[in-house]
């Protein structure tokens, strides 16, 4: 493994940029392989601090594999996953936890996580990772507020001394769900659902839930919130209020890394792009470097026909793509079909 | 942002057409047919019936062979058999006329009027849970008053309910709110039983209530050990390895002469006592130190109570832990277990505690039940246990605690009072037994229920907190988790 990943991350972008120097998220030589097939194969990528964050790509590119490595419901076959609280890339700290053979190392001034070493539940609950899903999974028979409380189970279960205070009545519960019932309210209020807080989730409307499960995200005060296609089966207004939810989660110091196809919500919002085709990354950047890269427009529009591509430069550039990503895949273990799509 | 995001609100909710259409979608299916042709639908109807009675029933009811010197001896039974035809024409025709084949069905007009009851009375399922309670604290007085010829058959069968309420509410835990099914339950109970009988016969300091948490303490230790490699298992796979647990405690218990006495089981397991005072009727008895008459009917009295008191602190704590994160974390575990490993709750750790807790409710039941009888044997704690728990709690309702109330009563109180039903054998005879009909009867009973209330008598879910209004949410959101 590479110890030093600012060479792995982003070597397009050329000079350091501000999500090299100061991430919230390393990923370093990740590979995911089911049985013969390679999802993700040799990625890295860091998330910065305090930005949003885009991981786009076509269908199948292994994104959702990403976020569920990241997230812990995989365990990735190779790489590593360094998560951190606190500024600063921490290296030492990261070496020392690598080394060691713990799974996070926290100091005063911030924390280093080591994600692939961590179930689940406790990458959000220590990690501070929170996400949602593709599909949405709320808790549909509990109401609104309740699906918020349960988002904040680990604080109140210290607060209900691990239920046995709780049991006997002690004041100290009644106000830390007090407290919680307040930020479960915040962040109602932030997502326009605080009238509907005694309904049960099931019976919200399909964009009121996307809302709904972002809002449980960020009720487990996540320094990362990892969001899966946000905008998939919202309306053009839903997507304009997403993105201004988006920049305010930002705003309340929390990173975003999302996955979207809407590439509206995607140029307008994100600081940062990363793209993955085949279970590699064919570009990184801000979404002016991104939009002009021609891996990008050859993974998204395709590249068979070469005929309709009448301006000799772009013809060029697109047969160079075509072969180092033929020769890429070929090295890193992904298998490209003959031809592009369209 | 909040006043930017002019985001759906209390308008959006399905309302008005839209939940028109959606009841419509549910309702039965409707013929439109104009009532002439529905009295010869009918007609024709119930005389196919009548012929397929009359076809199957032939061999069954009309001949009968019965053993007589020299060979079989053929008899025929056309009255019964004609009967039976008429029986089965006049019911499907009435079903024709007033359910299957007419514009409004009997079964609507009752539906209409008593869905909507829980929503418009709301303080009406408070106000029954407090009269129950109530009734059930000055119940041994009631029935020593009203009926003491047979006061002691019937405080009997009042702590059977209740022992069957406790394990209802404690199997709750488990299947209603954790929405893990659990066929091994009466494992626990078994646990419970063993514990405190052998505690107190092993040891003369032991009595009931010192083993009492001893009892629960271990069946909540087995149900971690259980639950350890078991809650990895998802849904049907589960609910056998909890079948299996459930029987292989009971052939262990069978097998393990030297411990547990086997098949002869134990005896002489002592009576609980009040502060030391025994129920005798000696100068140290209780009467005595009272100062009131002996009677043999005091034990009974205070069995009641004990049952009474173990089963309302089994449903004071899981109403408490229900309002506890441990028990939304349960909930929300029926609901969508990934969501909750995405929400930082261990979901191990969360299925143990209800597997650790529904078993010590278990092994308190069981220990009551060691005392009450004196002697306990495996033969008390056989599959069909298990099955009866989990069916009272199914038709209660999963989750309802006032559900398991009425399904107890029904399911335990309507097997025993079956028995003593003597008018039919007036018309159907001196030979007729209905005790051997009673799981017939039961299991009609059960089928009717499931298809007209197949969530359970009570299948409305109580929010676990309220930012306004507590509203009970209907059965349809509600999740009924691993293999149902």
């Amino acid at each position: 493994m590479n110890p030093s990943p600012a060479t792995a991350a982003g070597p397009q972008t050329g000079p350091a940029t501000r999500w090299d120097d100061d991430p919230v998220l390393t990923v370093e030589h990740l590979t995911m392989r089911f049985g013969g097939l390679v999802a993700v194969g040799d990625l890295s990528f860091n998330v910065g601090h305090g930005d949003i964050t885009a991981l786009i790509g076509p269908n199948g590119a292994g994104k959702t594999t990403v976020f569920n490595c990241v997230t812990g419901f995989y365990k990735p076959t190779e790489g590593r996953i360094v998560m951190r609280h606190g500024p600063g890339r921490q290296q030492q700290a990261v070496d020392a936890v690598t080394a060691s053979g713990l799974r996070y190392k926290a100091a005063n001034d911030g924390a280093v996580f080591l994600l692939e070493r961590m179930p689940d539940y406790e990458i959000t609950k220590s990690a501070k990772v929170a996400r949602t899903f593709q599909n949405i999974r709320l808790f549909g028979g509990m109401t609104v507020l309740e699906n918020l409380l349960v988002a904040q189970h680990n604080p109140l279960m210290i607060a209900s001394g691990f239920t046995f205070g709780g049991i006997i009545g002690l004041p100290a519960y009644a106000r830390a769900q007090g407290e919680a019932v307040d930020r479960a309210v915040y962040w109602m209020e932030h997502v326009n659902l605080l009238d509907r807080a005694d309904d049960p989730a099931g019976d919200l409307p399909y964009g009121a839930q996307r809302r709904l499960e972002i809002a449980r995200a960020m009720c487990t005060r996540p320094e990362l919130l990892c969001l899966d296609e946000p905008a998939a089966g919202l309306n053009p207004r839903e997507s304009a209020e997403l993105n201004q939810l988006l920049q305010f989660i930002r705003s309340e110091g929390t990173s975003v890394l999302l996955i979207e196809h809407d590439m509206g919500v995607v140029m307008e919002i994100s600081d940062h792009i990363i793209v993955l085709d085949y279970g590699i990354k064919i570009s990184d950047g801000d979404p002016s470097f991104v939009k002009s890269d021609p891996k990008v427009i050859a993974a998204y529009l395709g590249v068979d026909d070469e005929a309709e591509i009448d301006v000799p430069e772009v013809r060029a550039e697109v047969a160079a793509v075509i072969h180092e990503a033929g020769s890429g895949a070929q090295a890193a273990g992904p298998t490209r079909p003959e031809g592009g799509r369209t | 942002m909040a006043t930017t995001v002019d985001a759906p609100t209390a308008e959006n909710r399905p309302a008005g057409a839209q939940r028109d259409l959606e009841e419509q979608r549910r309702a039965p299916l409707k013929t439109g047919e104009d009532p002439q042709n529905t009295l010869a639908a009918s007609l024709k109807d119930a005389a196919a019936a009548a012929l397929l009675a009359g076809v199957l029933g032939f061999f069954f009811l009309a001949l009968r062979t019965e053993i007589a010197p020299g060979g079989l001896d053929v008899s025929a039974r056309w009255g019964l058999w004609l009967a039976s035809i008429a029986v089965v024409f006049a019911g499907r025709l009435l079903l024709n006329l007033f359910v299957f084949k007419t514009r409004r069905p009997v079964t609507q007009l009752f539906a209409g009027r008593g869905a909507g009851l829980g929503a418009r009375l709301p303080w009406l399922g408070k106000a029954v849970g407090a009269a129950l309670f109530l009734f059930a604290m000055i119940l041994p007085f009631f029935i020593t008053t009203v009926f003491p010829a047979q006061q002691r058959q019937y405080i009997d069968l009042a702590i059977l309910i209740m022992t069957y309420v406790m394990l209802g509410w404690g199997l709750n835990i488990v299947v209603g709110l954790a929405g893990l099914l659990d066929l091994g339950y009466v494992a626990f109970y078994a646990v419970g039983a063993y514990a405190f009988a052998l505690l107190s016969t092993h040891f003369e300091v032991i009595g009931f209530w010192t083993a009492l948490p001893l009892a629960g303490m271990l069946a909540a230790f087995w149900g971690v050990i259980l639950g350890f490699p078991v809650l990895r298992l998802r849904g049907d796979y589960l609910a056998i390895v909890t079948l299996a647990f459930g029987e292989m405690i009971r052939i262990v218990l069978l097998n393990w002469y030297d411990f547990t006495g086997g098949p002869n089981g134990i005896s002489g397991i002592p009576k609980p006592t009040l502060f030391g005072l025994e129920f005798t009727r000696g100068e140290d008895g209780v009467a005595a130190f009272l100062g009131i008459e002996y009677s043999t009917i005091h034990r009974f009295i205070y069995l009641y109570y004990i049952i009474f008191i173990l089963a309302i602190v089994t449903n004071f704590v899981t109403m408490r832990l229900r309002r506890l994160p441990v028990g939304r974390a349960w909930e929300a575990l029926r609901e969508d277990e990934i969501a909750c490993r995405s929400l930082g709750i261990n979901t191990t750790n969360t299925k143990l505690t209800a597997f650790a807790i529904g078993a010590m409710f278990g092994g308190f039941a069981g220990s009551f039940f060691a005392t009450r009888q004196g002697f306990i044997s495996p033969e008390s704690f056989t599959f069909l246990e298990s099955a009866i728990i989990l069916a009272i709690v199914v038709l209660g309702g999963l989750g309802s605690q006032i559900g398991v109330v009425i399904a107890s009563v029904v399911m335990i109180g309507g097997i025993e009072m079956l028995r003593n039903i003597g008018f039919l054998s007036d018309i159907f005879g001196p030979d007729f037994d209905p005790v051997k009909y009673r799981m017939l009867i039961f299991g009609l009973a059960m089928v009717g229920i499931m298809i007209w209330k197949p969530r359970g008598l009570i299948s409305t879910r109580e929010p676990t907190i309220a930012l306004k209004e507590r509203k009970r949410i209907g059965a349809d959101y509600v999740a009924q988790g691993e293999g149902h």
